[in-house]
């Protein structure tokens, strides 16, 4: 970390914050010791670029607070969507700080509150911003320990803190609490250098089970989330949507909806939309206003897109590459050429995108379901022309993002309809704008040429990755002639993807494991080899190995030739940080393609594991949620229109498709903690791909594995 | 076109001055501020408003409030009773059977109807039941556990 110095009371003078400025913050929370950001330390902190920089607000909100009663809270940008960070960060805080894990808050996602973040993706909250937030607990701890030292007349290095008690190792009945440290006083520390923290091994609350301290809200019903707020005088809106992508409106005839008793019609250049107070009533509305639309044919949809994508204007990059494909060519003894292909995925969060937007004054105040509050502030002060302090964004709790809900437009629109309209507006969207408006997990083709000598010793890897994304494309195995590159959208030429694509838990890395693990496995058995031992001959990586050979132990795995028609698959990958490996077993129906999945079982290596009951409940999530995407979820679409756009029609896992899922952490004690919401669900296409072959000898080269594709492939053998 | 509709309402009888055609979820949610029964789709698919009707798991998203003139309403904000969870409730709780939670009240209704149907369901029956509620965390196989030790629970309180 750089160790720039600043002046913060300099700053503070002549910068405004992302949202309330550090005095008024101060001010608002009453007493207690304070420890807060640098705009720059931020910048640091997250790896941020130059880029970002230009648009970085200049932060001066708490990282974290002790009060004067003691309890602790933590201020984060990051969100809770689910994933389990309101307990793990919580666990991590108690542990640096010496305080009871039920003492300590988490205020998340409220950019008037928080320090400024870029968003809650990529598994990052524990491996990025853990560290920091423990530097910030380790920077308060420090400070209340000189404070006791000066109260108790003690030497620093002879005090000792056990739940909140400074207490003197010679004389442990001589102490003091940090409630009584902090009563009354005001004391704002900067976090400039980074203190030493805690060695995880001393932790009391790190590495312990947590069940979610949320879970008793959430069962009660008591847990709100946007759509559950109510402000006096708020009105619901419903927006009038075009047909498909790409539809611009013409005209529009809006005066049979008027008619509705209470209704408002907004109408402000391309946003047309209803409001009332009664959620049914802009329902009813809506679908009154008559429009039409010029349309702008686009001749692509689910058969043809990937034809589409290879024919494209497209440019490559080179992402990885040593050696020599030619020296790969002539070494290989059997070369072995495949085109996988991956569709377009929606998120389908069970909650759709929300957001609640009021007005008061010249203060722009959004509630909404967002994986980025500050993007949205940011994004709707540039909509609106709002200076940035004058937009806040506070998150409740999010009912799933997977990636979904990293884009603001539903924060915006009802920013928008606020505005206009001068009322509280929420906004909810339906089902079919969730699905219209989703930004879709890409489609992609993958094309791998590999080769291999007569030992099974890998020798060639040409990799080329179409519109897929490069996420989860790293070669893992110990290959000495590789050469990957990813095409992409040429400058200026036209859209390849019909509608927007995004993030989907673990972007790409689920189409390019897929790729690469089933490749493998048609080498092994090109190769006469076992999988698993045709993996472990050609890995050089410890931890890659060190996860097959304890998913291997746990499945009871024993050695066999594929196809063995035990229906045993066997699949990895990286991914966060982390390191995963999986083995399957299905059954497959010969006469109707359809698959059974009867085990699964995952090894994981993700460094220092947190809370080992949230880490296995987000592996088993992936597992389960990697079914969709395996067996049944494609968006289907006819150029901008989207034809799925409800859950008959677009299904995701159910309970009858759950199989036995067994989950293993290797705990890595010695190691800093990595990325833990979305390794697991990477290799789940490729390790049910593979079983399938084991149990039939019918290669899969496409997903969703739907039993049309299963017999189709069992046709062709 | 308005109406009195009375019904009981998580065990209060409730009577009310409204468009009959009003579909329950919104009513519950609007009228009465009981937002843990949740829109999901709209058209019965999710699961996740989910309420019991004369003990009945009902998707309140597609019913409208004139079909509960005269029955009984338990919402997931009913369940508890006088501070103390449900079994339902607690088990997920226990079995940390939940993610996001947006799905979970629906998936605590549901699994309660279950369970006053069929004390003691075989865990084909239990994912049967709960077939038609979806959750997108994948917390499917913790919900089925729940749903397991809920029925011990309700049996060993008989």
């Amino acid at each position: 970390m750089k160790t720039r110095k600043t002046n913060p009371e300099k700053l503070i003078q002549t910068t405004e914050g992302s949202g309330m400025k550090r005095r008024n913050f101060v001010q608002l929370l009453g007493g207690g010791l304070f420890v807060f950001f640098n705009s720059w330390t931020i910048l640091d902190l997250f790896g941020g670029t130059p880029e970002q920089g230009r648009r970085l607000p200049k932060d001066y909100n708490a990282f974290l607070r002790i009060a004067e009663d003691g309890t602790v809270t933590c201020y984060t940008g990051k969100i809770e969507m689910g994933q389990g960070i309101i307990t793990s960060l919580a666990q991590m805080m108690a542990d640096e700080l010496n305080v009871p894990f039920e003492r300590v808050k988490m205020v998340l996602g409220d950019t008037d509150l928080c320090p400024w973040d870029q968003g809650t993706w990529g598994s990052l909250s524990t491996r990025a911003f853990g560290p920091n937030m423990r530097a910030a607990a380790a920077e308060a701890r420090g400070v209340l320990l000189s404070l006791a030292s000066e109260k108790l007349g003690v030497p620093v290095m002879q005090l000792e803190v056990k739940d909140g008690i400074i207490s003197d190792t010679k004389n442990p009945s001589h102490s003091v609490s940090y409630a009584k440290l902090t009563k009354g006083k005001k004391i704002e520390k900067f976090l400039e250098v980074k203190p030493a923290v805690e060695d995880f091994t001393k932790f009391t609350y790190v590495g312990k089970s947590y069940n979610h301290a949320d879970a008793i809200l959430k069962v009660t019903g008591e847990a709100k989330y946007t759509g559950d707020l109510k402000l006096p005088g708020m009105v619901f809106a419903r927006i009038l949507r075009p047909p498909s992508h790409g539809a611009k409106l013409k005209s529009v005839d809006y005066s049979a909806a008027e008619k509705t008793t209470g209704i408002q019609v907004i109408h402000d250049g391309d946003l047309v939309a209803v409001l009332h107070q009664d959620r049914e009533r802009a329902d009813q509305a809506i679908v009154k206003i008559e429009a039409e639309y010029s349309f702008n044919e686009i001749p692509v949809n689910d058969k043809t897109i990937f034809e589409w994508m290879l024919k494209a204007d497209s440019s490559s990059n080179e992402i990885r590459s040593s050696g020599n494909l030619e020296t790969g060519i002539k070494l290989s003894e059997k070369i072995i050429e495949s085109e996988f292909l991956d569709p377009y995925l929606a998120h389908t969060a069970i909650e759709t995108h929300s957001a609640l937007a009021q007005l008061e004054g010249d203060k722009m105040t959004v509630w909404a379901s967002t994986q980025s509050p500050f993007g949205l502030q940011e994004a709707i002060a540039e909509e609106l022309g709002f200076k940035l302090e004058k937009v806040r964004v506070i998150t409740p709790f999010v009912g799933g993002g997977f990636g979904g809900k990293g884009a603001a437009q539903q924060g915006i629109e009802a920013a928008r309809l606020a505005k206009l309209s001068g009322k509280p507006v929420m906004l909810v969207w339906t089902r079919d704008e969730e699905f219209f408006y989703d930004m879709f997990h890409p489609a992609g083709v993958i094309k791998i040429k590999s080769g291999m000598d007569k030992n099974g010793v890998i020798k060639l890897w040409d990799y080329d990755v179409y519109y897929g994304g490069t996420r989860g494309s790293e070669t893992i195995y110990d290959i000495p002639n590789v050469k990957a590159s990813h095409y992409r959208q040429n400058k200026n030429a036209p859209a390849v993807h019909p509608f927007g694509t995004g993030a989907w838990r673990a972007p790409n890395a689920n189409s390019n494991t897929f790729a690469r693990e089933v490749q493998i496995d048609i080498m092994a058995s090109a190769a006469g080899i076992d999988p698993l031992e045709f993996r472990l001959k050609n890995l050089k990586d410890e931890k890659m190995i060190a996860c097959l050979k304890a998913v291997a132990d746990k499945f009871g795995y024993v050695a066999g030739k594929l196809p063995s028609g035990r229906g045993i698959g066997i699949a990895c990958g990286t991914d966060a940080g982390t390191w995963v490996a999986h083995m399957a077993e299905v059954k497959v129906d010969k006469s109707t393609g359809k698959v059974e999945v009867v085990r699964i079982v995952c090894a994981q290596d993700m460094g220092l594991c947190v809370n080992p009951e949230g880490a296995t409940i987000q592996m088993e999530g992936c597992i389960t949620m990697g079914l969709g995407y395996t067996f049944t979820e494609e968006l289907l679409f006819e150029g901008g229109n989207i034809k799925n756009r409800s859950f008959d029609t677009y299904e995701i896992p159910k309970f009858s498709w759950l199989p036995k899922i067994e989950t293993l952490i290797l705990d890595r004690k010695d190691q800093a903690p990595q990325g833990g919401g979305e390794p697991a669900i990477i290799a789940v296409g490729a390790v049910i791909a593979n079983a399938i072959f084991d149990a039939t000898g019918a290669r899969l080269y496409r997903m969703p594995m739907t039993p049309e594709r299963v017999l189709e492939a069992l046709r062709k053998g | 076109m308005e109406k009195f509709i009375r019904f009981h309402l998580n065990g209060k009888l409730t009577e009310v001055l409204i468009d009959p055609n009003l579909t329950l979820l919104w009513v519950l949610r609007n009228h009465f501020g009981l937002t843990g029964t949740k829109y999901g789709c709209g058209i019965g698919f999710c699961g996740s408003c989910t309420v019991l009707i004369d003990q009945e798991p009902v998707r309140s998203c597609t019913l409208a409030l004139s079909e509960v003139e005269g029955k009984s309403v338990v919402t997931i904000e009913g369940l508890a009773k006088e501070g103390k969870l449900h079994p339902v409730q607690k088990a997920f709780v226990e079995h940390d059977a939940l993610q996001c939670g947006f799905c979970t009240p629906g998936m605590i209704m549901n699994a309660t109807g279950l369970l006053l149907k069929n004390p003691s369901p075989t865990t084909q029956e239990i994912k049967a039941g709960m077939e038609d509620n979806l959750c997108r965390c994948g917390a499917h196989i913790r919900i089925i556990e729940a749903v397991q030790t809920a029925a011990k629970e309700m049996e060993g309180e008989k």
